[in-house]
């Protein structure tokens, strides 16, 4: 079946439409019931090469990566940019005409700077995949998302969704943003001033500053991670006063609709923007069912590029 | 000494509530700490205590929104206790005060220490501040959320000012998620380091001066940011000309920007530093006759939102220095009424307005409950002789400090009687007719 989706590279999820969305969300969730059988390894990347290429630490972004390129049975190399020639000094440039040499099919990148992956996507004859730059986009976390929501709640539009917390720092909020305006959700952002998008009214949200408000009526909840290791200082008092007003626990929760649920890209600060309580309430937290359909839009995604690539044949 | 609140009448008084504009003879029913009733003619309960103020003045109690209590940390200077008896002696019946005490009031235990000690002197109201960074050292925002939760009222570096622009964008922002107010020291930390108004006084002393531009360049900039970040902003004690002009631009372009003066700022110039009088040191320092005239003017015209005193207790031994060596400051709570009555004889204003510097505009700007003549509201009240004149000094102050830049002069407007939550707290001269 030819995917919706035609384009070389999955850079980020500004520019998808609901057709090519729906689309790779549908094919996930086949993945995701493959993922559930005894058997889960496929043919459908055999043959072809997966290099995992990460600036960033990284641990349930490149597993799940990997993951998903061995189950659809291609080979799978991480490069760790500590260990290599990164190290030495060499340039993002200088390092995809590298690996472009070695002719791999995907490239999956993940780097600390905005853009860097796009950049790097110019200079290769392969597919790249964006596993996160910088503070920019994550559109396989959206898409996770997206397809965690979807089974749960039927459907995308017309859905109240609160993104809460560090959304300055945050690539997975501004994935949200543009997938779920695609998907036709309503999308609101919580966040204290000094941790919001400046102009961020023009990407067609409405942004609060209270998280009870923000969250009122809301069918899905999405708490952020404090991007402590991205924070230079001095964007709110201290982790306590952030807990008190903007951490969720079943208080501030019970302001939602009654059956919200709560989500978080992980890695988790428990006590910090989030509630233990609340964090592993099987009733509402759909946090471990992410990670689960991570492996599957994974799946979705290189699956979807590699028969682009075969259907522009010679790159 | 804690008398219990009843029923008192005060019948027979000029009510003054500029809150309303009400200004009419008539009297106030108190029934326990709240006004009951305000008019003409108001009932007396059988067994109330009736309060003939034979035509004189009933205001609203002062709101005094900037004073240095000294406690904790500076006790030998003042304490919450000395400073609370001399406010009502002022007629002052609440007082908002700075963090910058020892330890500073940066975390929700002093904001509790310091309304523990006030409840204890059960005199005039206190409602700190919270500290506007960690240790006012300016360089990260302090917990302003918990400090509120726990009763801070508005936020400030107090005498110091937030000098880092990058701290400064981030406090506004941080604060105006949650609408909180924000009152900067205006004064450029980079360019301080002067004893007196620098100009040809200073010259002529052999002082080296504290420039006016340093006060325009950081509310300038304070302003810039609060364009930005439509935070809350709050400038405190504006002693230059151009300050009141920058202020007045802002206001027209409609930025949430308020700002007050103290008394000797605009009662008294640089020249009150004569031969090296320490008491009139000051910071911001007094200015020229030019500043003093723009102060009364952008008080008449309402530019000027609030006076306040400055409170700021020195002992002896900080100010029998010389005039270098020697400590900011001047105590004012005690006489901030008079001052204020001052205003409607320097700049022509009418006595509704004067007042309204002194109550409504400052518990509005606070969020305070008092400050207005309505039923409902705390009966904090103050009747006061208008025409009384009285001598500023040692053997009338009643500060633990007598560092009053208005030492020795004659001041008009005398307190009768402080009325805090129904109890009568202060009983000065007899009433006369």
């Amino acid at each position: 079946m030819t995917p919706i989706y035609a384009q070389r590279h999955l850079l980020g999820t500004r520019s998808l439409t609901a057709p090519e969305i729906t689309d790779l969300l549908d094919r996930a969730d086949r993945y995701a019931a493959v993922n559930r059988s005894a058997e889960k390894k496929l043919a459908v990347l055999a043959g072809r090469t997966v290099v995992n290429l990460f600036y960033e630490n990284s641990t349930r972004t490149r597993t799940s990566f990997e993951l998903a390129a061995k189950r659809l049975g291609a080979d799978v190399v991480n490069m760790q940019t500590g260990a290599s020639s990164v190290a030495k000094g060499e340039t993002l440039i200088d390092t995809a005409a590298t690996l472009n040499a070695m002719h791999p099919d995907v490239l999956v990148v993940r780097h600390q700077d905005s853009g860097a992956v796009s950049l790097l996507s110019q200079k290769v004859n392969c597919a790249v995949v964006n596993a996160g730059d910088g503070k920019h986009e994550h559109p396989t976390q959206a898409l996770l998302d997206a397809l965690t929501i979807r089974r749960r709640k039927g459907r995308l539009a017309g859905l109240k969704v609160a993104i809460c917390g560090d959304v300055l720092h945050s690539r997975v909020a501004r994935s949200n943003i543009h997938l779920l305006a695609a998907m036709g959700a309503e999308v609101r952002l919580v966040a204290p001033r000094t941790l919001c998008i400046p102009g961020a009214e023009s990407l067609g949200v409405s942004v609060f500053h209270d998280l009870r408000a923000g969250i009122a009526d809301c069918d899905i909840v999405m708490m952020l991670r404090i991007q402590n290791e991205r924070m230079s200082g001095g964007f709110i008092p201290s982790t306590r006063e952030y807990f008190r007003f903007f951490g969720l626990d079943r208080e501030k929760l019970a302001a939602a609709k009654p059956d919200a649920l709560v989500m978080h890209p992980g890695p988790m600060n428990r006590g910090v923007e989030i509630d233990s309580d609340i964090a592993d309430d099987v009733e509402r937290s759909v946090i471990r069912e992410q990670v689960e359909m991570g492996v599957a839009v994974r799946m979705a995604v290189l699956e979807t590029l590699t028969l682009n690539l075969a259907r522009g044949g010679d790159r | 000494m804690k008398p219990t609140a009843g029923t008192t009448v005060f019948l027979n008084a000029r009510l003054l509530d500029p809150a309303s504009g009400r200004d009419q003879t008539g009297g106030v029913l108190v029934t326990g700490e709240r006004i009951a009733a305000i008019g003409p003619e108001v009932q007396v309960p059988a067994g109330a205590e009736v309060v003939d103020c034979r035509g004189l003045c009933l205001a609203p109690g002062l709101v005094d929104m900037r004073v240095q209590l000294c406690e904790p940390g500076a006790e030998h200077k003042e304490t919450i206790a000395s400073a609370a008896r001399a406010a009502v002696a002022g007629g002052v019946t609440a007082m908002a005060c700075l963090p910058n005490t020892d330890p500073v009031i940066d975390n929700d235990a002093v904001v509790e220490f310091v309304a523990r000690r006030a409840r204890l002197a059960g005199l005039a109201k206190v409602y700190p501040y919270g500290a506007a960074t960690k240790g006012t050292r300016g360089e990260e925002i302090a917990e302003i959320g918990l400090l509120a939760d726990s009763g801070a009222v508005a936020f400030t570096d107090g005498t110091r000012a937030v000098g880092s622009a990058m701290v400064m964008n981030r406090l506004l922002s941080y604060a105006a998620s949650f609408g909180f107010l924000i009152a900067q020291h205006p004064e450029e930390p980079t360019m301080g380091g002067g004893d007196m108004n620098a100009g040809e006084t200073a010259g002529g002393l052999g002082l080296s001066g504290v420039s006016p531009a340093a006060e325009w360049i950081l509310l300038e900039r304070d302003l810039r940011l609060v364009e930005i970040t439509g935070a809350r902003y709050h400038a405190a004690h504006l002693s230059t000309a151009e300050s009141v002009a920058i202020v007045r631009r802002a206001k027209a372009r409609g930025l949430s920007v308020t700002c007050d003066c103290t008394p000797p700022h605009f009662l008294l110039t640089e020249a009150a530093v004569g031969e090296f009088r320490t008491f009139a040191k000051l910071s911001p320092p007094l200015r020229k006759e030019s500043d003093r005239q723009a102060l009364l003017a952008g008080l008449k015209d309402g530019t000027i939102d609030c006076v306040a005193s400055d409170h700021c207790p020195q002992d002896s031994d900080s100010k029998r220095k010389t005039f270098h060596d020697a400590a900011f400051g001047g105590v004012g709570v005690q006489t901030l009424l008079s001052a204020v009555l001052e205003l409607t004889r320097e700049a022509d204003m009418p006595l509704l307005d004067a007042l309204a510097t002194v109550t409504v505009n400052p518990a509005r700007l606070l969020g305070l409950p008092g400050g207005r003549l309505e039923p409902g509201a705390p009966a904090d009240l103050v009747v006061f002789d208008p025409h009384r004149r009285w001598r500023v000094g040692a053997e009338t102050l009643l500060s633990k400090s007598r560092n009053s830049p208005f030492d020795e002069a004659e001041m008009t407007g005398a307190v009768v009687r402080t009325v805090v939550d129904g109890r009568s707290v202060f009983i000065g001269a007899e009433i006369d007719s």
